[in-house]
């Protein structure tokens, strides 16, 4: 008799969603589906108002990457306006994603996923969380919470406030950098610089512990897309838009405005998560995985001292100079990023013409259609606009990230499942193990249904008939 | 002038005939909520924020329209009174979309001020959440219909003070709505002169300069007795040294 298993609420992740595995009748996993289960409608309701507004309306997708939603925002307002925003802004908007890159990465590596790699997977779930780790390991938890403040910290010195500052608006942004708010990152970069290390040491450390973990957690050839610099760096803010696949060949490097001609989105009843897939190769075959793993797959090289370092070392977990194809690098990839955005705030924050009051462009709408592409800590993300003579949206598309790695994640899900789920019932430790699979993508579900809240798990074991033989939830 | 004496509040205050309770009121020190009167422009009794408890009358009476009398005795902070500025507040966040926190006037926004002022946190009432447009066709200002309270400082102030009378009401009750001449888009409006007057007054988000994002609008109210004192005194002298400028 087949059965499905279904987790609902998954904890530890940002934003609601429910885990349904399939068995079948020989007890073996078939199949597995992520649901996300949450609505939002923000590409409904901003239309009607202004682009100008945007950076604000849409800064409200998200509590945890707003700067992500402004910066994309500001950049499809720049592309209405038809201008080319003043270099200062340029930089200014650099530094605050390279910000928010660090605080959100240490969010998801300290916060939601060290209580598993710390603690372990099978560890007892009153104590796997944040508070557990305080317990356990006060020193890595306060540390964890001081990268972020860092992170935090960078983004309020920019935009007066740490999370949905209005700051970056079509044309450039609203205030400069002021000279005491300079020195005052100048002097938090050492501690940061040091946690970063820290972290690193704890993952590469604890490698062998996971050989396991590291073979089943969503290792399986895709392809993978982000940005890149024009000659092929890393790139969080501009650039081209690249497609590597599981071989390491480049399909695509393309201006990010021609997205659409080899991206496209699917729509499963299942989820209110849409799936987008690479054109070209078809739906579902068009699978890409995009964040920290992605990008350190596709670009050339890092292009600071420490990162790149950590990028060669990074790159022997793939085999033989082909992409690293399994999901639990993720953690890796994250904390490399978190070097690279420290090294460039580090080098950005000593460019003298940082500081300046030319920091806006104006005109009025130029263009009938406004793109902008940047990469947010979970992955690439796309807003695109169309407004009428007036500045007034007439249709509003957001592609995020955690959409484009939806395919992934069931195929995560799937393979975890089938590795530890053999037989009738389920351990607790298995359904934290497929939490974990969903918590390697740092899944930010508020803003892939464009919702609000905080992500609890509930996994179903469904019979063929449809009954559910199973059930575990937990909030 | 003649001198009057009141009661305010059981308090003994002295005044100048002809002038308005709320005058009076506010030269007490006590601050009384208004959202459709601004100094300079005519009284209107349009927001009833201002009503207060007369005690020779069971009416509630807007101050801002009521004369000071010899031997008037008021309260202007009942209990009741502030009960019902709250409902009144609350109503007017419940008739349309404000959604202060994505608003051009956040943190700067007079509606928004009074009902932080009187402890407003949350609406008793179902939202109305109406379908209104936004109107971008002026090259300089932007309309945006959901955060009107039709306190008609707009139309008074093209009217009395700048004299093109752009701005009028159309409609009834809770389907009323400002208009530019009539009823056309403001941007092929011929009698709108752009002076930008009616924006500098509106009390909330509903009129902005176009291209403002979040919480960037800041509106100044000073020009207004700069022109009335110019006009009628032949005097020109800024209030608080201009400094209450634009961004």
């Amino acid at each position: 008799m087949t059965r499905t298993v279904v987790i609902d609420p998954v904890t530890r992740i940002e934003g609601h969603a429910k885990i349904s595995l399939y068995l079948g009748d020989d007890g073996k996993v078939e199949d597995a589906r992520f649901h996300v289960v949450e609505f939002r409608g923000f590409e409904k309701f901003c239309v009607g108002r202004t682009f100008w507004e945007m950076p604000g309306i849409t800064a409200r997708v998200c509590g945890i990457c707003p700067v992500s939603h402004i910066l994309a925002s500001a950049k499809a307002g720049d592309d209405v306006l038809g201008i080319r925003i003043p270099p200062r802004a340029e930089k200014l908007r650099r530094l605050m994603n390279w910000g928010q890159l660090v605080q959100s990465h240490a969010l998801s590596f300290f916060h939601l996923s060290a209580p598993d790699l710390l603690l372990g997977m099978d560890s007892d779930p009153a104590k796997r969380n944040i508070m557990g780790l305080i317990q356990a390991r006060p020193n890595i938890a306060r540390s964890g919470i001081r990268l972020r403040e860092f992170g935090q910290k960078v983004i309020r010195l920019l935009g007066g406030r740490s999370v949905h500052p209005a700051w970056a608006v079509p044309g450039g942004v609203r205030d400069p950098l002021t000279a005491e708010a300079r020195s005052q990152i100048k002097r938090m970069l050492p501690e940061a610089f040091d946690i970063a290390e820290l972290a690193l040491d704890l993952l590469k450390d604890s490698y062998d512990q996971f050989d396991d973990e590291i073979e089943n957690y969503g290792d399986f050839p895709s392809l993978f897309m982000g940005l890149v610099t024009a000659d092929g760096g890393l790139e969080h803010y501009d650039g081209m838009l690249r497609v590597v696949d599981a071989e390491g060949r480049i399909l695509q490097n393309a201006e990010t405005i021609t997205y659409r001609d080899f991206i496209d989105e699917a729509v499963e009843p299942w989820s209110y998560l849409k799936a987008p897939y690479y054109k070209p190769h078809g739906y579902p075959g068009g699978m890409y995985r995009v964040g920290p793993l992605a990008r350190l797959n596709i670009c050339d090289y890092a292009g600071t001292p420490r990162a790149d370092r950590e990028l060669r070392q990074f790159r022997r977990h793939g085999q033989r100079g082909k992409p690293v194809t399994g999901s639990f690098h993720y953690h890796y990839a994250r904390l490399i990023e978190i070097l690279f955005c420290l090294e460039k705030i580090e080098e950005t924050i000593e460019d003298e013409s940082l500081t300046g009051s030319h920091i806006r462009s104006y005109a009025e709408v130029n263009e009938r259609t406004g793109i902008g592409v940047s990469e947010a800590p979970r992955g690439t993300l796309f807003h695109e606009y169309k407004v009428d003579r007036q500045g007034i949206l007439q249709s509003v598309n957001m592609i995020i990230a955690t959409g484009q790695n939806n395919l992934a994640m069931n195929r995560t899900v799937q393979q975890i499942a089938r590795a530890y789920i053999d037989g009738e019932t389920i351990e607790e430790g298995v359904l934290n193990r497929i939490e974990h699979g969903i918590r390697l993508y740092d899944p930010c579900l508020s803003c892939s249904t464009h919702a609000a809240g905080q992500m609890p798990l509930h996994v179903q074991l469904i019979a063929p008939d449809g009954a559910v033989v199973d059930e575990k939830i937990r909030d | 002038m003649a001198v009057i004496t009141m009661t305010i509040n059981d308090e003994l205050v002295s005044g100048v005939e002809g002038q308005s309770l709320l005058t009076l009121i506010r030269e007490q020190g006590i601050e009384l909520p208004t959202l459709c009167h601004l100094e300079g422009l005519e009284a209107r009794g349009g927001c009833r924020l201002c009503l207060v408890e007369v005690q020779s009358t069971h009416r509630l009476l807007p101050a801002c329209t009521t004369t000071a009398q010899e031997g008037m005795a008021i309260q202007t902070h009942s209990e009741r009174l502030v009960r019902y500025r709250r409902m009144i507040l609350e109503l007017l966040f419940a008739e349309r979309n404000h959604v202060c926190a994505v608003c051009v006037m956040n943190g700067r926004c007079e509606l928004q001020d009074e009902a932080a002022k009187i402890g407003m946190d949350h609406v008793r009432y179902d939202y109305l959440v109406p379908e209104l447009p936004l109107d971008a066709s002026h090259d300089k200002f932007i309309i945006d219909h959901n955060r009107c309270i039709l306190c008609t400082r707009c139309v008074s102030v093209c009217d009395s003070v700048e004299g093109a009378h752009t701005w009028d009401v159309m409609g009834r009750g809770v389907n009323s709505r400002v208009i530019t001449d009539l009823n056309q888009p403001w941007g092929v409006s011929r009698s709108c002169t752009s002076c930008g007057k009616c924006v500098q007054v509106c009390p909330t988000g509903a009129l902005a300069n176009k291209g403002s994002t979040v919480a960037e609008m800041v509106k100044r109210h000073d020009f207004l007795q700069w022109i009335l004192d110019g006009r009628e005194k032949k005097q020109w002298v800024m209030q608080n040294g201009g400094s209450e400028g634009r961004r």
